[in-house]
């Protein structure tokens, strides 16, 4: 392709600081809501959880958005590493879809998680500090709708990490490449 | 067999005026929204919660001279519950409560009406929630009835009852204080 013959950079190698820590940030945080947010619905009204935990789930999910959108805006500017070399233009492309499932998914949970908080026109509470307004004012069954779309968002999200995740360790383990060891 | 005009309109006329001296049917003003199916429940014992359902519709007859022969029957589509806090309201829709994608129908329909003095009275009927059936006694007060400006009749009641829910199988735990609903009814029919 053209543009391998007139690229006269040499092709990075390994991810830098900050993508590591956007990644692993991210990674933590979205499997920390994931878990908070099965747990929170099983709690006892009595429980000293039932309150605190929606609002920390929504606190954070919050600042994941900010996270996220940094991260992209970061990325943007960014040349990414190239695949490895003996990568099969198979393995590219399923780990690219994938990629873009994961970033599907969070803004599908980002929006629905939004309106489900702000289906009654009130903003959200980040830590009690700072109160998101509620932008789109409230349409018909909205907190339903919205509720549908986080919860099966959310599984979908899940399935998707789970293929990033077999990948990272088909290649770590099977190949006994470093496509792992370059994000660590 | 050949009717003329005449016959018709004395038969007409005679099945209308036996209707009017039976009872007067009225139907619930959910048009010009002139109704209200209001809840109420104790939240943790120190406050009360308030909510109600939009979505509902409602036939009642009503004897001036013969109140016990009045009879009233109200469908709420479970789904149209507010309680003004949308994420409050997506759990009173889930299965802890209403379950409302299986039993998408509230109804209640009077089996018995026992007058109590002027204008108020003890409506025994059957109300099916949650998909169980029970009695319940509504305590009806008449508010007033009267011409409208618009050309109609109207006659207007408020009704409230008091029930476990636990009795319909609605048996999430909302403390010692919170398992009795209280339902307060505010209708006002149209004469038909």
């Amino acid at each position: 392709m053209s543009e391998t013959v007139n690229n006269p950079e040499p092709p990075i190698e390994r991810y830098s600081v900050v993508a590591k820590v956007f990644h692993w940030v991210s990674a933590l945080t979205i499997f920390g809501l994931f878990g908070l947010g099965l747990w929170m619905r099983e709690l006892d009204y009595y429980d000293p959880w039932y309150q605190p935990a929606p609002d920390l789930h929504k606190s954070i999910g919050m600042l994941l958005v900010v996270w996220i959108l940094a991260r992209i805006l970061w990325r943007w500017k960014q040349s990414t590493p190239t695949p490895l070399a003996h990568h099969k233009p198979w393995e590219v492309k399923l780990a690219h879809a994938v990629h873009w499932l994961l970033y599907l998914g969070l803004f599908l949970i980002f929006i629905s998680g939004y309106l489900i908080a702000t289906s009654e026109g009130r903003g959200v509470y980040i830590f009690d500090l700072f109160e998101f307004p509620a932008l789109i004012p409230p349409f018909d069954q909205q907190e339903d709708i919205a509720g549908f779309i986080h919860e099966w968002g959310a599984y979908a999200l899940m399935a998707a990490a789970a293929l990033h995740i077999a990948g990272a360790l088909k290649h770590h383990f099977v190949d006994k490449d470093a496509t792992l060891k370059r994000m660590l | 067999m050949k009717f003329n005009l005449k016959t018709i309109t004395a038969a007409s006329l005679l099945a209308l005026s036996s209707q009017l001296w039976a009872a007067e049917n009225y139907v619930i003003d959910t048009k010009g929204m002139h109704a209200f199916v209001e809840f109420k429940i104790q939240h943790l014992g120190y406050s009360w919660l308030k909510g109600r359902f939009n979505d509902f519709s409602g036939t009642f007859s009503y004897d001036d001279k013969n109140p016990e022969k009045s009879n009233v029957k109200v469908t709420i589509k479970t789904a149209s519950v507010d309680s003004n806090h949308g994420e409050r309201d997506k759990h009173l829709r889930s299965d802890d409560f209403l379950d409302v994608s299986k039993y998408p129908e509230a109804k209640f329909v009077s089996t018995k009406v026992v007058s109590t003095g002027k204008g108020t009275a003890k409506i025994h009927g059957n109300l099916t929630l949650h998909g169980v059936t029970k009695e319940v006694v509504i305590d009806a007060v008449e508010v007033g009835a009267g011409k409208d400006p618009w050309g109609g009749y109207r006659r207007g009641f408020t009704g409230t009852t008091k029930f476990a829910m636990a009795d319909f199988g609605i048996t999430k735990n909302l403390g010692p204080a919170s398992t009795h609903v209280e339902m307060i009814l505010n209708i006002e029919g149209i004469r038909q």
